[in-house]
Formats: structure tokens, sequence, C-alpha cells
């Protein structure tokens, strides 16, 4: 069992789904939906034995596998560290939960919805675990296809307007990190990233390649001022679009800025510190206040993920131990609590068609699990302690501080106002009087929306008490990143005295 | 003593073409016959193609015909896809009352000169074999000769192309009056020193071939003659004189006139950006499916230039590959288009792709997976010829070429997903035929599969070019 490639099968297995998929009659819906059930939990039950084997206290890739792919030029070369363990599982645990909230808003084309879920699966797997530039570029790249379709097909009235934006503005940003990947090519003889981070990359090119790489990741984060496509196709996208989009699209401009931006340019990162420190800032910010006034609840939480994806950028470029594991952790938090909270929204809007918030108010009255649920999901989401928002937030603030005290101060007041942005909407759904005569006659969660949501809302307290599983896995190999970016930014600097 | 036996696929198709004349005088009703047989004669002329597998490079004639793995793996191309042009187009060609004949007839006799274009290696033999496959092409354009818009199109590629042919004819006299010498090798050897008088000419002559692959400024033809033409001589001119020209680009410039790459390289890489922009920009207005194609080849073939414009082995082979890869997604593409078919009439407008997902879920799925492909959205095969191209190209640190070809990209890919938006995201509307020959649908079916997987094992196509070696 040794060389079983336990990585490529998480990778294939969902496209095996797939495939398989593709040959039933589309007819037969209960067979459609458990079998891709079926088969993203077996990847999750996967996933998690992968973790439960994963050796904690080795700063290595795990699990590595390398083969040739194209000849004298490209290896497939996937593994996984502390880091990217996380978001495999973050992956194969909200994929199931979407398939299972596919219910009869999916009217129709299941088959092929279900097919787009478990390709987006493989793909989102794939670049968590690449290892290779240009493979890592494949499965980013490659996301494109899946969601442009999922938010075309099954999206609300604007989806063509919100597809091709999102598919153009992702496009865009990363057709520059395809310069960048073949340059690192020709400069680095190279495209592995182990390999890279031991050769290096020469610091008189690192700040162009940044930049590019960084016009990617910053689209795909993302971060203002090209933020603006996240909140269209949010609105647009279906539930379980929706869902994947925040839960785990948008991590991977998170991973990759780890993974890529720092670990392989960390000359170019310290330089342009400042640079993200007031993008960060004004994201957090601004957005904030935007999301104050947004009447439509996708809108608000879309961006509200922007702010909090303003925090990961924030604590990520901040170099310290506290701030690296703090972004990890607030990106794993807020890939658990904005899939929850698109799940509620998705739960109300599969009753009343709509997702403007004066057409709630009172909900308390009629769907008491609902309020009680979303209270958790609130919470979460403004950062209370005992829930997994908090921690990020937290150990993000802390590090901050250690760096800047007035970028922290700053970044303090975004708490507040998510917690203003947060609270509010919750009472002008929930608290009140019930005004919408429609809102009578609602149901409260059935049994599949109530088990979604308990396991969400068990899992946002029970690692915001105890984030120990998450943290140990990932303590050493942030601490390890950290004095490798340390030693490579000391010997630079030596040199040039 | 002449060693016949290395031209014996072009002896072959001669006497084949001469032969089918004679039956289609001599025998009444013989057109489907003809253009049955015609298949099966560019079938074993691949064999015999194949077959002759030169283990080093051959001269013949007075060193004014080369033989080599180069020619004889583009000539197998050629042979390849003008098998399955007219395989799929069998049916378009009946049921549009242009199966005559002379139509399979003019399709072999453009295929002898493109061959010989392809190994041509001396001036006039290369331009006996350009003529002699455009006066072919000129008379497939018009073949539908009550169609106004054909016979548009017949009149116009023929004005321009000559035009066009007289520029290159001027320019070899401009090689051959300031190096005196008509054969590749002697120009070689000749023209040491650099002068003004060749330069003129090599531009003449670049105008002249950029004209047969639509690159811009040479553009303007394409447009008009890819919409007025029938769909089945329109799939022609998309790929075959494309394939064959680039390759006559790649054995002129690094041929006689590898050590002026410096000076031509300039011109090359205008022509690239030119392409590539202007052919990404002027697709989005387009309404009809051919004319859109015709803006996307504009662009494609910028992109096989930019490999050209590089001067290293790497990057003619990622020309040739990204070459590959463009025939096999057109030929699926124009598969696709001969499949819009309802009562014997044939769609062509972007609007009759509407809600083409409902009715025809398999077919849409593959023309969403060669549209993707030519946007070149990774992991279709369209994506790796780019990234191939780019990658030559970065190599010598031409970051201008690489930007502004990717942002191009982004552009088109704009028209592409917009096609995509049709199919799938519009209402629907009435069904089309499914009563399609099996030709055609086995070429659709194997050519998407072969976008779509292509990237499990990139080596398969990528090794029948690591063999080729120009420079």
């Amino acid at each position: 069992m040794m060389n079983f490639p336990i990585i490529s099968s998480l990778i294939l297995l969902p496209s095996i789904g797939a495939l398989f998929l593709f040959f039933i009659n589309s007819k037969n819906i209960t067979g459609i939906k458990y079998v891709s059930l079926f088969v993203s939990i077996i990847n999750f039950l996967i996933s998690i034995y992968l973790w439960l084997i994963f050796d904690q206290s080795s700063y290595e890739f795990q699990f590595v596998e390398s083969r040739v792919w194209i000849k004298d030029f490209i290896n497939y070369k996937v593994g996984v560290d502390g880091i990217s363990i996380l978001f495999i599982i973050l992956t194969t645990f909200i994929t199931p939960l979407c398939i299972l909230s596919v219910n009869s808003s999916i009217k129709n084309r299941l088959k092929e919805f279900l097919i787009a879920i478990l390709l987006m699966e493989t793909l989102m797997i794939g670049v968590f675990c690449s290892l290779d530039l240009v493979i890592f570029y494949l499965f980013f790249e490659g996301g494109l296809i899946p969601m442009f379709l999922i938010i075309g097909i099954w999206g609300g009235e604007r989806r063509v307007y919100s597809a091709f934006k999102f598919f153009l503005f992702t496009l865009l940003g990363s057709v520059l990190m395809l310069i960048a990947v073949i340059s690192i090519y020709w400069i680095a003889g190279t495209t592995d990233v182990e390999e890279l981070y031991k050769l290096g990359i020469d610091p008189k090119y690192q700040n162009l390649l940044w930049l590019a790489f960084f016009s990617s990741f910053a689209v795909k984060t993302p971060m203002w001022p090209v933020h603006t496509w996240l909140p269209d196709a949010h609105v647009e996208a279906p539930t379980a679009g929706s869902v994947l989009l925040a839960a785990i699209l948008l991590k991977m401009a998170g991973y990759g800025f780890i993974r890529f931006s720092i670990g392989l340019f960390p000359v170019a990162s310290e330089y342009f510190v400042p640079f993200i420190f007031v993008i960060s800032l004004i994201a957090i910010i601004y957005t904030s206040l935007v999301a104050l006034m947004q009447d439509d609840m996708k809108k608000l939480i879309a961006y509200s993920s922007v702010a909090h994806m303003g925090f990961v950028t924030l604590g990520l470029f901040t170099f310290t131990q506290q701030g690296v594991e703090g972004g990890i952790f607030q990106m794993i938090s807020h890939g658990i609590v904005s899939a929850a909270l698109f799940f509620s929204v998705g739960v109300v809007y599969d009753r009343t068609h709509s997702r403007r918030i004066n057409d709630y108010g009172g909900l308390v009255n009629v769907m008491p699990k609902y309020s009680i649920l979303l209270m958790v999901f609130t919470l979460g989401s403004l950062g209370l302690p005992g829930t997994t928002g908090f921690i990020g937030e937290f150990l993000i603030l802390m590090g901050t501080f250690k760096k800047s005290f007035l970028v922290a101060t700053i970044a303090s007041l975004g708490v507040i106002l998510g917690a203003a942005y947060m609270l509010w909407l919750y009472k002008r759904i929930v608290f009140g009087e019930l005004t919408n005569q429609k809102l009578l006659k609602i149901i409260d969660l059935n049994k599949v929306e109530l088990s979604i949501l308990t396991l969400l809302a068990l899992s946002i307290i029970f690692f915001g008490f105890y984030p120990d599983p998450f943290s140990n896995t990932y303590s050493v190999s942030v601490e390890n990143f950290l004095n490798e970016y340390n030693d490579k930014l000391n010997s630079y600097n030596l040199q040039n005295q | 003593m002449i060693n016949l036996f290395f031209i014996s696929t072009e002896i072959f198709l001669s006497l084949s073409i001469l032969f089918l004349l004679l039956i289609g005088v001599f025998k009444k009703k013989s057109e489907s016959f003809i253009y049955n047989f015609s298949c099966i004669i560019l079938l074993v002329g691949l064999a015999i193609n194949i077959n002759l597998n030169p283990q080093f490079p051959i001269d013949l004639f007075n060193n004014s015909y080369k033989i080599d793995y180069f020619t004889t793996l583009i000539k197998s191309i050629i042979l390849i896809s003008a098998f399955l042009v007219m395989l799929c187009s069998l049916n378009y060609v009946k049921q549009n009352d242009i199966l005559k004949i002379e139509y399979p007839i003019l399709i072999l006799s453009s295929i002898l000169g493109m061959l010989v274009m392809v190994s041509s290696n001396d001036l006039i033999v290369f331009y006996v074999g350009l003529e002699l496959q455009s006066l072919a092409l000129y008379v497939l354009a018009a073949f539908k000769r009550d169609n106004i818009l054909s016979s548009e199109s017949g009149l116009k590629y023929f004005i321009l192309s000559a035009l066009s042919s007289g520029l290159l004819l001027y320019g070899c006299s401009l090689i051959y009056g300031f190096s005196s010498s008509t054969n590749f090798d002697l120009i070689y050897q000749n023209s040491e020193s650099i002068e003004y008088g060749i330069i003129f000419g090599i531009v003449f002559v670049l105008v002249g071939l950029a004209f047969k692959i639509t690159a811009v400024p040479f553009h303007m033809w394409a447009p008009d003659v890819y919409d007025g033409s029938p769909t089945s001589v329109t799939v022609i001119f998309a790929i075959l004189p494309k394939i064959a020209a680039l390759t006559v680009f790649i054995n002129f410039l690094y041929g006689p006139f590898l050590e002026m790459f410096d000076q031509w390289q300039a011109v090359i890489i205008f022509l690239s950006i030119g392409s590539m922009v202007f052919g990404a920009v002027a697709a989005i207005g387009q309404k009809k499916l051919k004319r859109l194609i015709a803006y996307s080849s504009i662009s494609h073939m910028g992109f096989a230039l930019a490999g050209l414009s590089v001067g290293t082995n790497e990057g003619i082979q990622n020309s040739i590959i990204y070459l590959i890869i463009y025939l096999i997604m057109n030929i699926a593409f124009f598969c696709c288009l001969f499949m819009l078919k309802r009562e014997n009439q044939y769609f062509d407008k972007v609007e009759d792709l509407s809600g083409l997902s409902k009715n025809h879920p398999l077919l849409s799925l593959s023309m969403m997976i060669i549209l993707f492909s030519l946007a070149g959205i990774p992991p279709l095969a369209g994506f790796f010829a780019k990234f191939y191209i780019f990658t030559a190209v970065i190599e010598k640190s031409m970051y201008f070429l690489a930007i502004v070809g990717l942002l191009s990209t982004v552009i088109a890919a704009f028209y592409y997903i917009r096609l995509i938006k049709v199919m799938y995201f519009d209402e629907q509307r009435e069904k089309y035929d499914l009563n399609h020959s099996i030709g055609l649908k086995m070429i659709l079916v194997v050519s998407s599969t072969i976008i779509l997987i292509y990237f499990i094992n990139p080596n398969i196509i990528n090794n029948f070019v690591s063999n080729i070696t120009i420079i």
C-alpha cells in the first residue's frame, strides 16, 4: 500500500464519477444523485484517511507522486504538506454538501449540473496538491469551464452577464501568470515547485514575476479593485455554485499567495508588503461599507467575502507565525462559514424566490430552527469568540500588530463593521414583525437542509473551541516556510550590503 | 539518374487525376464514383507517402525538389486532412448540387499543387506548385455558380490572389536578380552580404505568402470568400492552403535566408501581432459562423507565425504542433456546421445555434469542447498549442509578442464563449436533422475526443514533430 497513488486517486475519483454519470439516463434522477453523492463521500473519506496518516511533525511534501508528462519539459507532480491538506479536506467536505443541497431548485439538466460539480471538485483538489507550476495552472484555469457553465446555465436572471464577467476577468488575470510560469521555466530551468524552493529565483526578475502572479490571484481572491465580478457571480449562481465559489474557489488564490507568491518570490513579496497592506485595508473597510448598503442578501455576503479575504491577504503578508497561521485558519473558517451562509440564503430563496432583504422580516416566528442556525453562522462570520471566525481574525490581527500598529488598528475597525452589517442583516431577516404575507406559509427546514446546516454549525463551534486539529497540521509547515522565507531574504540582504 | 521513387506520391496523384478525368468524360453519371474514388486515392497516396519514410534528405531534379522527414510529415498531414475534409463534406456536396465530376478532381489537383509547394527547393518550382493549388481553388470557390455570393467570392479570390501572385513573382525576380539563382541552396551561398534588393525580394514574397495564410494586413478577402463559398470549400480554405503556405514560410525563410534572420524577423512579428489582435477584435461583431471562423483562423495563423518568428527549432516544431491541433479543431468545427441542417437546408448563422444543447446535447457538447479549445482554455488541446508557442517565444525574451498574444486570446475568448452562451443559455429552436453520414459523425466524435484527452499524453503528437530539424 505504500506506493498507492492516493493523491492521484483523490483527484481522479470525482472525474471518474462524472464520466459514470455521463452514461446514466438523465431521467433516473435518484440514481444520479446517489451516484454523485456516493462518489463525493468516498472522496471525503479518502481525504480524511489521508489526513490521519499524514505525518504532522514533518514539513516535507508527503505522498509525492512524480511522473514524466511532457517529455523533457514537465513532470506531473503532486503532493501535500501541512498547508495544502486542509484545503483538500475543505474541498471534499463542502462538495458532498453541495450535491446534497441540490433539490427542486435545479429543475432541468440535473445530470449535467452534478457532472459540472464533480469536475469542479477534481480541478479544485488538483489546484491544492499540484507541485508543478504548469500543472497548477492547468487546474487553476480549467475551473473556469465548469464554473462558467454552472453560473450561465443554472443561474438567475442576469446569469449571462455574470458568467461572462466571471470568465473574462479571471482569464485576463491568469494569462499574465501563464507568461510568468513560462518565464520561470526559462530562468530557473524547471517548473517543479520543490526544486524552485531550493534553487530560488534570481531577485532581479522577482518583482515582475510577482506582479504577474499577483494579477491572477488578485482577481481570484478577489482583492479591491478587481473584486467586482464576485458579487455578480454570487448573486446569479445557483446555491451550490455560490457555495463552491465562496468556500473553495476564492481559497485557491489565497493558497496561491502562500505557495507561489510568497514561497517563490520572497524578495518581491517583502518589497510589495505596503502595497498589499493598503489594498487589503481598502478591501476590508470599503467593502464592509458597501456591504452595509446592500439590499440583496447574496450580494451582502459576497461583499463580506471580499472583506474577509482582505483579512487573509493581510495576515499572509505579515510573514509572522501568527499572521500566516491566522490567514490559513481564516480561509478554512471562511470556507465553512460562507458556505453555511449561502446555503441559508438558498433555503429561503427556494421557498420565496426572493433575495431582497426587505421581503423578509420576522422569520423567527415561522422558522425557529432556521433562525437559530443562522444566528450561529452570523456570529461565526463576524468573529465571535467560540467560533472559527474569531480565531482567524484574532491571529491575523496579532500578527499585524507585530508589523504595524496603524494597519492593525484600521483592520480592527473592519471587524466592527463586519459585526454591524452581519447583525443588521440578521435583524432585518429574522427579527421584527412578519409583514410579508407570503412568509406566513413558509415551512421550516426539512431534514436534508437541517442536517447540512447543523453539520456546518457544529463544525464552526467545534473548531472554534478546539482548533488544534487544524493548527497542529499546519504549524510545522508554516514555521519551516517562514524560516526559509527569512533565510532567503537575509541572504539577499547580505549580498546587497 | 533521377530517383523517381521518392516522388511516387506526386506521380500517383497526377496519374489518378488524369485517369479520373477520363472516367468522368466517358462515363455518364459517375460523379459519386469519382468522389468516392478520390477519397480512396488520397488514402493510397497517404500510404505511399508514409512508406517513403526517407532517412536522410534527398534532392531531386538538379536540387530543385527536396524530400526529407519534414516535407514527408507535412505531406502526410495534408493528405490526411484532405481525406477527412472530403469524407465529412460528402452529404453537403450531394445535397447542394455541387457534386460534379470536376469537384473532386479540382480538390485533388489543388492538393497536388500543395505537395509540390511543400517539397519545392526552387523559386520556380515553388511558384508552379502555388499556382496549381490556387487555380484549382479559384474554381472551387465559385463552384456554386448560380449563387451570386459564390461567384462573387470566386472572382474576389481570383483577383486578389492574382495581385498577390504578381507581388510574389516580382519578389522572386528581385531575389533572382540579386543572387543570380532561383535555387534555394544557391541563393543561400550567393547572398552572404546583405543587399537591399534581396530584402525587398523577401518582403514581396512574404506578402504573397501572407495572402495565402490570411495574415493581417492581407486578410481582406478571407471573410467574404469563406462566407460566399460552399461550406465544403470553406473547410478546404480554412485548412489545406494554410498548412502548405506555412510550410513554405519555413522552407523559404529558414532555408536561403537564414542568415538574414534579423531582417525578416520584424516582418513576421508584425504579421503575427496584427493577425492575432485583428482576428480577435474583428470576430466579435460577426453574425455568421463562417465569417466568424474566418476571423478566428486569421487570429490562429497569427499564433502559428509567432512560433516562426522565434528563429529556433523549437519555435518551428511548436508551430507545426499548433497547425496540427488547429486543423483538428477546425475539421471538428466544420463537422458541427455540416450537422446544422434541416430538410436539406444548411444553417450557418450564430442565432441558428440558439438553444442547441436542449435538442442536441451531444452535438453541442462537442461544439463546446471545440470552442473552449479554440479559445485556448486548459486542459483542452488548444491551450497546449498556445502554451508551446509561447514557451518558444518567451525563451527568446520576446515578452511584447507574448503579452499581446495572450491578451488577444482573452478578447478572442469573448466571442467563443458567446457561441457557447447561445447554445447553452438561450431559448431552443426547431430540431435539426439527425440523419448524418457515419463518416461525419465518426470524424466529429474522434476529433473532439482527441481535443479533450490530448492532455493525458501530449507526447503522442509531439513525438511526430520532435524529429524536425530545420536549422
